[in-house]
């Protein structure tokens, strides 16, 4: 992956923004042209909540290329506390903790290294809220 | 808008084709569609293949196509839409000879995915989804799945064994089939002690990794005593990210394309006799019936083990073996569906054969949902 292409994703992956309708209020993750509710172009930025409850979940034990190393590892469709539904790894557990209900909060991790450009990506993951 | 036949017919073994190359199997393909269809005089190609530029680093399908059939100077083009190109293609090649554009059009699908290491093969079907946010996380095409599959068991619950079922009946219906991959009966039980391939899907719930390649030669209907004709072909999209669906077990565009479809055909659900629906794994092939409209939300698992999609049920599902038993050949996958359900409503589909099939209804999907083509086929 070249830099640039990582680079201008930093802020949205690293900090959790989103975007708000300014027309219907939608709130939406990742940011594009247009309100998937409504279709307007009348947008803002909004960091979005960073904890939530897992709505479904997986354990992915055949990884595509440059995810091998972290294999298995979870990954769970979670519904923020502002009703934003984000797909995450979660971390910090093992599979057969995972439960459908479980309260999560973002991490900032390393996501995977690039083994030709040498690139070493960062952006959230999940992680069990204890206690 | 004039009426489009199905012409001819050519389809390659699914297989792990070492010795072939992409390039043969779709020669191999478009051959047999030429012979089955007494011609080979075409004005445009659609080559439909969805992993190539990653598997092979090959791009420019159309002409490479083109030339290898000895049809330099016609119109050519690749078509692709993820798992969906080949019903998307297929939706094309209709629309050229409907239009009157074009008067005799071969559409081809072909995958060749034995070319490519395991890691580079997933990475390839994640390719559907978004790659900065979606496939980013490291999830995989049977992750997604994989999200569903648990929503489903939870939401209505369901058990394991009423979803794996799917699969049975794909193995049951592709005996005998000359062109399926995995021709042979499979049991539950060795389903469901099968290894994980993403909690709670089995390994053996997943449609395998196959090389294939499937061609239909469409011309107007009447000219050539053709017996099948295009009914209808519908395409639609939906919601790209499965976060953001009001509903994760309901795919807008199969709902979408099938009421399209159903209406552009002047045709209701109690007319189709037999259906080809996109099982990459079992869940996909239970929500095809409900997003379809053939069965309510969450009733789908029980039709399919309750017998009703056997060969002699209420409604014939994959009757060559479907994703999972006949075989996966991403790009090609979609015309190996209708090219089926031809066979079918020709009476051509030997041991898998639906007795009195008059109409019959493919359903080819791109992605976790965010494309889908219907097409329905019928005797003319």
């Amino acid at each position: 992956m070249s830099v640039p292409r990582y680079w201008r994703e930093i802020r949205y992956r690293y900090r959790l923004i989103g975007e708000r309708c300014a027309d219907c209020g939608a709130l939406f993750f990742p940011r594009r042209g247009a309100c998937p509710q409504c279709g307007s172009k009348n947008l803002e930025e909004c960091k979005l909540s960073e904890r939530g409850t897992v709505a479904s979940w997986t354990v992915i034990r055949n990884p595509p290329r440059d995810y091998g190393k972290y294999s298995p590892y979870v990954v769970a469709l979670v519904e923020l506390d502002d009703g934003v539904r984000v797909l995450s790894q979660v971390v910090d557990v093992e599979p057969d903790e995972m439960k459908t209900g479980m309260r999560v909060e973002a991490t900032f991790r390393r996501v995977k290294e690039d083994g030709s450009s040498g690139l070493i990506e960062y952006g959230y993951k999940f992680r069990p809220i204890i206690g | 808008m004039r009426k489009v036949a199905v012409s001819g017919v050519g389809l390659t073994g699914i297989r792990e084709h070492w010795g072939k190359s992409l390039r043969d199997l779709f020669e191999e393909a478009a051959l047999k569609a030429f012979e089955d269809a007494g011609t080979d005089d075409i004005d445009a190609l659609y080559v439909s293949n969805m992993g190539a530029a990653n598997l092979q680093r090959q791009l420019n399908l159309g002409a490479m196509m083109a030339d290898a059939l000895g049809k330099r100077g016609i119109d050519a083009l690749r078509v692709e839409a993820a798992s969906a190109s080949g019903g998307v293609a297929f939706h094309e090649g209709v629309k050229a000879v409907a239009s009157g554009l074009c008067d005799s059009v071969l559409v081809g699908g072909v995958e060749k995915m034995s070319d490519g290491l395991p890691d580079e093969v997933t990475a390839s079907l994640a390719m559907a989804e978004d790659q900065e946010y979606t496939a980013y996380t490291g999830i995989t095409k049977m992750g997604m799945n994989a999200l569903i599959h648990r929503h489903y068991m939870e939401r209505f619950g369901v058990g394991a064994e009423e979803i794996a079922m799917f699969a049975v009946r794909g193995h049951e219906h592709a005996r005998g089939c000359p062109h399926a991959q995995y021709p042979f009966k499979i049991s539950v039980d060795r389903i469901l002690s099968s290894p994980m391939e993403a909690d709670p899907i089995h390994m053996l719930e997943c449609a395998g990794i196959g090389d294939g390649a499937a061609a239909v030669l469409l011309r107007p209907a009447g000219e050539s005593g053709d017996c099948v004709e295009v009914a209808s072909t519908a395409v639609a999209s939906g919601h790209y990210y499965l976060t953001e669906r009001p509903d994760i077990l309901t795919f807008e565009a199969v709902r979408g394309a099938a009421a399209r479809a159903l209406e552009y055909a002047g045709l209701s659900h109690g007319d189709i006799d037999l259906v080809e629906v996109h099982d990459d794994t079992t869940i996909t092939g239970v929500l095809a019936l409900e997003d379809l409209g053939f069965v309510d939300n969450g009733k789908g698992a029980t039709y399919v083990s309750e017998g009703l999609t056997a060969r002699d049920g209420e409604l014939p599902t994959n009757t060559f073996g479907g994703l999972k038993a006949r075989g996966n050949p991403v790009g090609a996958t979609g015309l190996y569906q209708v090219a089926e359900v031809a066979l079918q409503l020709r009476g051509q589909a030997g041991p898998c054969q639906v007795e009195g099939a008059e109409v019959g209804l493919a359903q080819s999907v791109g992605g976790l949902g965010s494309t889908c083509a219907v097409t329905i086929l019928r005797r003319r």
